[in-house]
């Protein structure tokens, strides 16, 4: 990258906020998925809501692509920045900069890690509701650009409907503001479009977020089956009683092994095919009336072993074993390929099923961490990249179970987002006007596609580069 | 001009799949997506513009244009998966014919807009209408996964999905919800559907103004698990005095205990209405804004509510108003000019609340916008985007007003 560069981003941020050499940049070379690297050819760390326009200014001026990231773990290769391209990391704007426990809003900077505003908030008795496995580590701006979701998400709705206003900085720094506090669109909805952009419509520097209130009683029900199939069904019956729990998570047998090999350990025997971890929460009284419904429902489908966590602590044992699945999983093998699947909620056991198929046929180590209740799967395939062949078969096996998905009515990605990972699957997923209007929707935003280039549309099938940028 | 545009229209869709309307406009009536996609194809090589509506129980039809486009002939329930809460329709189904459809399979979309029961789905995704069950189901948005439009220059093209989780692509599904039909005419979509509750309890207090919102403010407080908190003017409740409706659903269990709740957390006097009085009320609430010419919406977060309240009263008038307490929508109808609107927008926008005029005749329309005028940076945004969905602006809607 050109010195000058360097030296011009640096007046603005500050020489220390610019990093150009190859051992600084190698950090900033994946986003915690093996399969996709990119080396940036600069990293620059903004401060502030003006240097992000000044940065944006500078680089509209030089006509070059930049990419917006937070902390690194979205899992899509979305946050990957080509050596041409400068990569704008948010995590200096880590403020809460207004935090109203009456209006139960709170306004942050893009770099606030995930977890630390439910921290802030909770000395009101609030929280910030989406919560992403990775909400220790992740964003606020990331998981605006992801439209991210969690466990939580099957009652609470994901990471839009949880915002309801945006300062937006455009590709050459323009502000707008998108959304009202209360949520009310201020016309037609921006902020809905805005969010799960990954990156390619400019931004986000201050966003404005809904605060829920702690919900009085939290009951935690874990349940064991000894068959997969058993386990889907409980979760269908679950749905259809009208009970909406606030999660309804499940591993299998790989999963629970793993897990329960590693420290966060729950105490869950590995013997089960799955393991359900459901939350109800309400007032008191509600809670155990929707309690017993629930109970009945996993007794009647074949639950084996079925307890509730008796305190705080256990409670947050039950999902640190859920949460940190990704981790334990990690473990097991050099590198894991977390995949992010949709299918409608009646096809998850025959989509596990076809997922044993493909593993056993590709003779690799699949485990499958999901969150049953909206039907968005994780199978998570162990290898190392190392063994070519292997790496080869884990590529093959993620585009079938992205087909078998998509042929049940699913999608390619339930929270992850597009990023570099599952261009190539677009297509089966979208008609070509389809795609070809997105990418016209972009242009509105960024005439000049500059804001994360390269994601989301697989080269061949979009207008804007079939027609090499002239349109 | 008008018996050319009918006989390109009659050539296109068939003698039956055109009429013409009150006014003697000629109506396009297609039946079926690609029908209604020629439709504006032909729209945009004749360079004719079009108003749209579904089954005109709306907006009023008397926005200027070539001709009228109607999606009523797209009224078929396409499929429904009950294990997966799911449902595809054609815009222009109607609310009743929906919600018998989906009664069927002891389900139902938790959806209650303004309006009259033939109400299409087309028209309430596509003004974003929602109705007291915001407070528990969220807006209008939060209940479409997916939908099919027909851009102005005629393409089919789909947003979003099938599946409750999806984040593949940009989200263009939430441009056409509550986009009035500027970006598209929506000919087909993909609701997220509930389970029909065991239970379903309405329980009303009436009295004074302050006294129910500051109890409603309580019931939020208490983190009372309803579905709806209505607070409602005399005049829309058809009642002596102020209302606030409490609606809870749910397991029998869960929903008995709230009901409690709702009792010990306040001091009023609440009546739990029989079932039959219950659907009669909330139909009453949903048709009482057609008895005025004007309706608008303001969102107002929870400490706001009491002074966007004053703040509308003392513009327009106390009229009609419904309040959704915890949401914080707040809906008024009435009789009202321009100017008044205007000042009402010009009043709310330093306090953060944004005025959609839902329902009013074409001169308001015209004069005010829907949306009145853009935050500085998103008007030109807004004009790109138009020009995307519509580069030839065939589709006769006023967004942003003449002001």
């Amino acid at each position: 990258m050109r010195p000058e560069l360097v030296e011009a981003l640096g007046r603005i941020v500050g020489q220390r906020w610019v990093r150009h050499r190859p051992a600084e940049l190698a950090t900033y070379a994946a986003d915690g998925l093996p399969t996709h690297e990119s080396v940036p050819g600069t990293v620059v760390l903004p401060g502030s809501k003006a240097e992000v326009a000044a940065v944006l200014r500078l680089l509209s001026l030089l006509k070059l692509p930049f990419v917006a990231r937070g902390a690194g773990t979205g899992l899509s290769g979305g946050a990957l920045a080509a050596r041409d391209a400068v990569l704008v990391t948010l995590t200096r704007m880590n403020r809460i900069l207004a935090l109203d426990p009456r209006r139960r809003r709170a306004v942050v900077e893009p770099g606030v890690i995930n977890a630390r505003l439910s921290e802030a908030a909770a000395r009101h008795g609030l929280y910030y509701v989406p919560d992403p496995s990775s909400q220790s580590a992740c964003t606020i701006g990331g998981n605006v650009a992801e439209n991210a979701g969690g466990p939580h998400c099957l009652k609470y709705g994901v990471t839009t409907n949880h915002v309801t206003a945006l300062e937006v900085l455009g590709p050459d720094g323009s502000s707008m503001r998108l959304g009202s506090a209360q949520g009310e669109p201020w016309g037609p909805d921006l902020v809905g479009l805005f969010v799960g952009s990954e990156g390619m419509f400019g931004v986000a520097v201050e966003i404005t977020v809904r605060l829920e209130p702690i919900p009085r009683m939290i009951l935690t029900v874990f349940a064991d089956f000894m068959a997969l199939r058993a386990a889907s069904e409980a979760v269908s019956a679950i749905i259809a009683s009208g009970v909406v729990p606030a999660a309804l998570e499940m591993m299998d047998r790989s999963c629970v092994q793993a897990v329960e090999a590693s420290i966060y350990a729950t105490g869950a025997r590995t013997d089960a095919a799955a393991v359900l971890l459901l939350e109800l929460d309400g007032s008191p009284e509600a809670v155990a009336a929707d309690g017993a419904v629930v109970e009945a429902l996993l007794r009647r489908h074949g639950a084996r072993e079925l307890r509730s966590a008796e305190s705080a602590a256990e409670r947050a044992r039950l999902w640190q074993g859920r949460k940190k699945a990704f981790g334990a999983l990690g473990r097991i093998a050099p590198d894991l390929a977390v995949q992010d699947a949709v299918v409608p909620r009646s096809a998850l056991p025959e989509i596990l099923d076809r997922i044993a198929v493909i593993r056993d046929r590709l003779s690799l180590k699949i485990s499958n961490v999901f969150h049953a209740g909206d039907g968005n799967l994780h199978p998570c395939i162990s290898f190392d990249r190392r063994d070519a062949d292997q790496a080869r078969r884990v590529g093959q096996a993620s585009r079938e179970i992205m087909e078998a998905c998509l042929a049940v009515g699913g999608s390619v990605t339930g929270e992850h987002g597009v990023g570099s990972d599952k261009m190539e699957y677009m297509p089966l997923a979208f008609s070509a006007p389809a795609l070809d209007l997105m990418c016209e929707v972009r242009r509105a935003f960024d005439p000049e596609t500059r804001a994360n280039p390269g994601k989301m549309f697989p080269t061949h099938t979009c207008r804007e580069w079939r027609m090499g940028g002239a349109r | 001009m008008t018996d050319a545009v009918f006989q390109r229209l009659a050539h296109l869709l068939g003698p039956g799949g055109v009429e013409r309307d009150s006014r003697g406009l000629p109506r396009a009536v297609p039946e079926s997506d690609d029908a209604l996609a020629l439709v504006c194809q032909a729209a945009q090589d004749e360079g004719w513009r079009f108003r749209l509506e579904g089954n005109g129980s709306w907006l009023p039809p008397d926005t200027p244009a070539d001709l009228a486009l109607s999606t009523r002939g797209l009224s078929r329930l396409v499929s429904v998966s009950p294990a997966d809460l799911v449902a595809t329709v054609q815009a222009g189904m109607t609310m009743e014919a929906l919600r018998d459809a989906l009664e069927q399979h002891q389900l139902w979309l938790a959806l209650d807009p303004p309006g009259r029961p033939d109400r299409t789905i087309g028209s309430v995704v596509a003004t974003g209408t929602s109705g007291p069950l915001r407070h528990g189901f969220g807006p209008v948005r939060d209940h479409v996964l997916g939908l099919t439009v027909a851009t102005g220059d005629g393409r089919l093209v789909e947003a979003g999905g099938r599946v409750v989780k999806n984040v593949a692509g940009y989200d263009l599904t939430k441009l056409h919800v509550g986009g009035f039909g500027g970006f598209g005419v929506i000919t087909e979509l993909n609701l997220r559907l509930r389970a029909r509750p065991a239970a379903d309890v309405t329980l009303v207090a009436s009295g004074g103004r302050h006294a129910l919102s500051a109890a409603a403010r309580q019931l939020v407080e208490a983190q009372i698990g309803a579905v709806s908190l209505e607070l409602l003017t005399p005049a829309w409740a058809a009642l002596p005095e102020w209302a606030l409706a409490v609606r809870l659903s749910g397991t029998e269990g869960g929903v008995a205990a709230e009901a409690d709740r709702v009792a010990t957390e306040t001091e009023l006097d609440w009546e739990r209405l029989p079932p039959e009085r219950a659907a009669a009320f909330w139909s009453l609430v949903a048709r009482a804004p057609l008895g005025a010419e004007v309706a608008i919406r303001l969102g107002a977060l929870l400490d706001g509510i009491d002074d966007t309240i004053d703040l509308v009263v003392e513009t327009l008038g106390e009229s009609m108003l419904s309040a959704g307490v915890g949401s914080g929508m707040l809906r008024w109808a009435g009789e009202a000019e321009a100017d008044a609107l205007r000042e009402l927008r010009r009043r709310a926008a330093p306090r953060e609340i944004p005025m959609t005029l839902e329902r009013a005749p074409w001169d308001l329309r015209r004069a005010v916008g829907h949306f009145g005028a853009y935050r500085e940076g998103v008007g030109q945004l807004v004009g790109r985007l138009r020009g995307t969905f519509d580069p030839k602006g065939v589709i006769a809607v006023a967004l942003e007003g003449s002001e």
